[in-house]
């Protein structure tokens, strides 16, 4: 699995890279958490940052965060 | 009922007697903080769940088929209801610029999101009435949409910085969520931005009481009074750099209006507080140039100090 964590380096961003990675863990999955903060590839999926991205689709944007079990569930819809 | 509870705490509880200054700051302070809070709770909550519903997104998709003055007055209205933060300033310009929203049309979007904020309404509203913070408001997106419409007449384009142009922005969908979602989105949203603003609101509330109880009327009165001319250019440029603490702010203003502040000069130093930030130009460097950035500051800071000037003439 592809998850693309968006955002330029904010706070709550690096919050919700370590929620992704938590959540892969957790959750036991083969996925690889790629953290995008180049400005032209963020506006690829959203305005709104820090977004989740899973295979290729926008799961979440904006503030504030997801919960964790938020995050894991919308990885498994994904997966 | 809140007035007979803070008044029990100070003189039953505490046990100060009546008429003291101490009691006076006491009962004030707590009448003042109950309030407040109560006040910030539920219209943030409130206003969270509307804003849910208006994703910059959203906002984008509406504003990019609309023409200049109806962009530029649309612009001005969802920038009070479309959550905004300086972090994400930079994405939301390209992707308005590159949705074909014209610049000027942006621009009124930019001055009226963090300038007409919820926070600022309602210490205004609780503090000082709804008439005033009517008048706030009114003005606020006035001066969004007029410093807009100049900017986009003065054609400066030229003055955004390339990649914007070039960059391309995908096809950006909406994540779709139901009203559960929208009251956890407005729970987190209220949580997060009070664990943010309450000491400031509490030193605010609390110094508004020492002005309230020591600071002599003449001295307010003769600085920053309606006769004093230059009060409004004074707090507007102290305003400046007190970015983001619109929250802190108005309990002091509140006690200083009560001591002969004029009402102009504190809606030019309200507005100077939330609608001009350094670091929100640090952050807009990314994508303006220069000559930009400077006009975009100097064009709202001459509405500002209008609006300043012609209240202190007519309230």
């Amino acid at each position: 699995m592809e998850i693309k964590v968006l955002g330029p380096g904010c706070s709550n961003c690096i919050k919700m890279e370590e929620l992704a990675k938590t959540a892969v863990t957790e959750l036991g999955i083969e996925a690889n958490v790629e953290k995008i903060s180049e400005i032209q590839e963020i506006m690829k999926y959203t305005m709104s940052t820090p977004g989740l991205v899973v295979n290729g689709k926008l799961k979440h944007l904006g503030k504030p965060l997801p919960s964790l079990d938020k995050v894991k569930a919308l990885i498994k819809e994904e997966a | 009922m809140l007035k007979a509870f803070a008044s029990y705490i100070t003189y039953d509880l505490v046990g100060l007697d009546r008429g003291t200054h101490l009691a006076d700051a006491l009962n004030f302070f707590i009448y003042d903080t109950i309030k407040i809070f109560l006040l910030l709770i539920t219209i943030v909550f409130v206003v969270a769940i509307i804003r849910a519903y208006f994703p910059a997104e959203k906002t984008k998709r509406i504003l990019s088929h609309k023409s200049e003055y109806i962009g530029n007055v649309m612009a001005a209205l969802l920038g009070i209801i479309t959550p905004f933060c300086s972090c994400s300033a930079v994405p939301l310009f390209i992707g308005f610029v590159e949705a074909g929203i014209p610049l000027g049309v942006t621009f009124s979007f930019l001055i009226s999101s963090p300038m007409v904020n919820e926070i600022a309404l309602i210490m205004l509203w609780g503090l000082f009435g709804w008439k005033i913070a009517l008048i706030y408001t009114g003005t606020g997106v006035l001066i969004a949409i007029a410093s807009g419409i100049v900017i986009g007449r003065l054609r400066m384009e030229k003055h955004v910085q390339d990649y914007v142009w070039e960059t391309k922005v995908g096809n950006m969908e909406i994540v779709e969520t139901n009203f559960r979602d929208k009251i956890i989105y407005a729970r987190g949203y209220t949580a997060e931005l009070l664990k943010k603003i309450w000491p400031y609101v509490l030193i605010g509330i609390g110094l508004g009481g020492i002005v309230h109880g020591y600071i002599p009327t003449e001295l307010v009165v003769k600085y920053a009074g309606r006769d004093n001319p230059l009060a409004v250019l004074v707090a507007v440029l102290i305003g400046i750099p007190l970015y983001s603490n619109a929250a802190g702010m108005i309990p002091v203003v509140q006690a200083l209006v009560g001591k002969g502040m004029a009402m102009g000069t504190v809606l030019s130093f309200m507005m100077s507080v939330t609608a001009i930030s350094f670091p929100e130009a640090v952050i807009l460097k990314n994508v303006l140039k220069m000559p930009l950035i400077f006009t975009f500051f100097g064009i709202v800071t001459v509405g500002i100090i209008i609006v300043g000037y012609l209240f202190n003439a007519i309230l």
